[in-house]
């Protein structure tokens, strides 16, 4: 479990369960997370793969600066899921290429 | 288009303190701000920082960064506050463009203050893409924000401040930390920090890096590899760890691609951690209207960032005509409070980087 329940500073008051799907799977994170933190804390480190190497890429800098995060939300690619905060019935799923132009 | 006397690019510290002296000089002020919240990378430190009063030493963070921004919430007749807004360009004739929700806006300022921080710098090795490679800020981020932890078990590359900063709340969230490592031979970091990690029971290791992360989709371990005093690798001197998270956390750089566009003299400043913009003692570049202040200046520290923010913003509101009873004397104290930040051994590096940067002496 990655969630932090108890910490010697923090607290971390968990919002609304909020429902979501990456890759058609139903996954569920709470208000307040990024899309990035909610599929983290579900056990999803891989969110696409290389548009040319095919390798996998996770997020590395989780304050949008380095692009590593690119999923399509909604239909839209390109999106940095480390700075969208996740909202109830998204639609997430992994990117393999550059992603259309819309 | 939107005009205004001031825009600030960045809601960090630096921004905030900008934001804040500019308009109690009568300036009105537009702040712009990616995030969805202010407070930039104040909003994960939940650690009690060091310095002086002045620059709130002993209160955590988080807490500054909320202190700030209320500060603004009560000068809302001259400063406006936009969230979630990125600035995108910053033109010759002086338009700055901003993407603001899904909104393309052009704004016309007659001062803009450029306050955008930082980015982590990376490290080169092999597999260094896979997921589960994460910088020190994001680990943070994950940690502190979002209450998510990275994973069950870190190396940390990287033993200054941050690394043992973020090593320490990684044991606070119950997160096993296999190991500090560092090229250098000494740990650079402040020594309170690294005693309160070692008595904790995890090693610091310096004269290492990391040459391999291992695993397919993800990290599943990492070798490491002691280094000669020439930091060559030392053959039969590899070990493994096993390992779910590689944390990077050598270092910054500043975020700088506005002032580029803009036209800025940039020079190179190793000690600065990076390419930093030419500026005065007002901290105007060699563009006009154009002000910097914070990481982006050069890398150092909140409190740093925060003197620096209320001397631009000081600065450009008097070069606009906004001057109280006290502004000569607010510019000194801000230079005063630099300079005694910039003191000791740390500072000595800082201000042999400043000498290369400044255009009065
Ligand atoms: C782990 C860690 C521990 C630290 N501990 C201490 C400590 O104990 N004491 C101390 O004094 N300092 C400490 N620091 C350093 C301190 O956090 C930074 O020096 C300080 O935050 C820099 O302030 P800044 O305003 O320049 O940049 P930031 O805080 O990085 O803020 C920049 C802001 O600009 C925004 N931005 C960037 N680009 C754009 C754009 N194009 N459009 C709109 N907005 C944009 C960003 O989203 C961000 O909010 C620590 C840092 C870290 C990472
Ligand atoms: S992880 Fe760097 S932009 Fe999202």
């Amino acid at each position: 479990m990655l969630r932090i329940e108890e910490h010697p500073i923090l607290t971390f008051e968990k919002g609304k369960l909020v429902t979501f799907t990456f890759d058609g799977k139903e996954l569920q994170g709470y208000e307040g997370d990024t899309i990035a933190s909610a599929l983290h804390a579900a056990g999803v480190k891989v969110m696409g793969h290389h548009h040319v190497s095919g390798r996998p890429r996770g997020f590395y800098c989780a304050i949008g600066n380095c692009g590593s995060c690119l999923m399509i939300v909604n239909g839209e690619p390109n999106i940095r899921v480390c700075v969208v905060p996740l909202e109830e019935g998204m639609v997430v799923e992994t990117q393999n290429n550059r992603g259309d132009l819309l | 288009m939107r005009e205004v006397d001031i825009a600030i690019v960045g809601g960090g510290p630096a921004g905030l303190m900008a934001a804040d002296a500019a308009a109690t000089n009568g300036a009105s002020v537009l702040l712009l701000e990616r995030d969805g919240h202010l407070g930039g990378q104040l909003v994960k430190q939940t650690h009690k920082f060091f310095g002086s009063e002045k620059q709130y030493a002993s209160v955590r963070g988080v807490k500054i960064a909320t202190i700030l921004e209320e500060k603004l919430q009560g000068m809302s007749d001259l400063v406006e506050i936009w969230t979630d807004a990125t600035a995108l360009g910053l033109y010759e004739d002086g338009v700055l463009t901003v993407e603001k929700g899904k909104e393309f806006v052009k704004i016309k300022p007659k001062r803009i203050i450029v306050a955008t921080g930082a980015s982590e710098k990376f490290l080169t090795f092999v597999n260094n893409d896979l997921p589960g490679i994460y910088g020190a800020g994001a680990v943070q981020t994950l940690m502190n924000v979002n209450g998510v932890r990275p994973g069950q078990r870190v190396l940390m590359v990287g033993a200054g401040n941050i690394g043992l900063i973020v090593s320490y709340q990684l044991l606070q969230a119950g997160v096993e930390v296999a190991a500090i490592i560092d090229a250098a031979p000494t740990i650079g970091g402040y020594l309170v920090h690294a005693s309160k990690i070692r008595r904790a029971g995890v090693p610091i290791i310096t004269s290492h890096t990391v040459t391999r992360a291992y695993g397919k989709e993800a990290v599943e371990g990492a070798t490491i590899v002691a280094l000669d005093e020439k930091w060559q690798p030392l053959p039969g001197t590899e070990q493994e760890l096993d390992v779910d998270v590689i944390c990077i956390s050598v270092g910054l750089s500043p975020l700088a691609e506005l002032l580029w566009q803009a036209g800025c003299e940039m020079r190179y400043v190793p000690q600065l951690g990076g390419h930093v913009p030419v500026r005065d003692h007002h901290l105007k570049t060699t563009v006009d209207e154009v002000y910097i202040a914070g990481d982006l200046t050069g890398i150092e520290e909140a409190s740093s960032a925060m003197v620096e923010g209320r001397l631009a913003g000081l600065a450009a509101a008097s070069s606009l005509g906004f001057k109280s009873d006290s502004l000569e004397a607010d510019i000194l104290d801000c230079k005063e409070q630099l300079k005694s930040l910039r003191s000791g051994p740390v500072g000595d590096h800082i201000n042999q980087g400043m000498a290369q940067v400044m255009l009065d002496k």
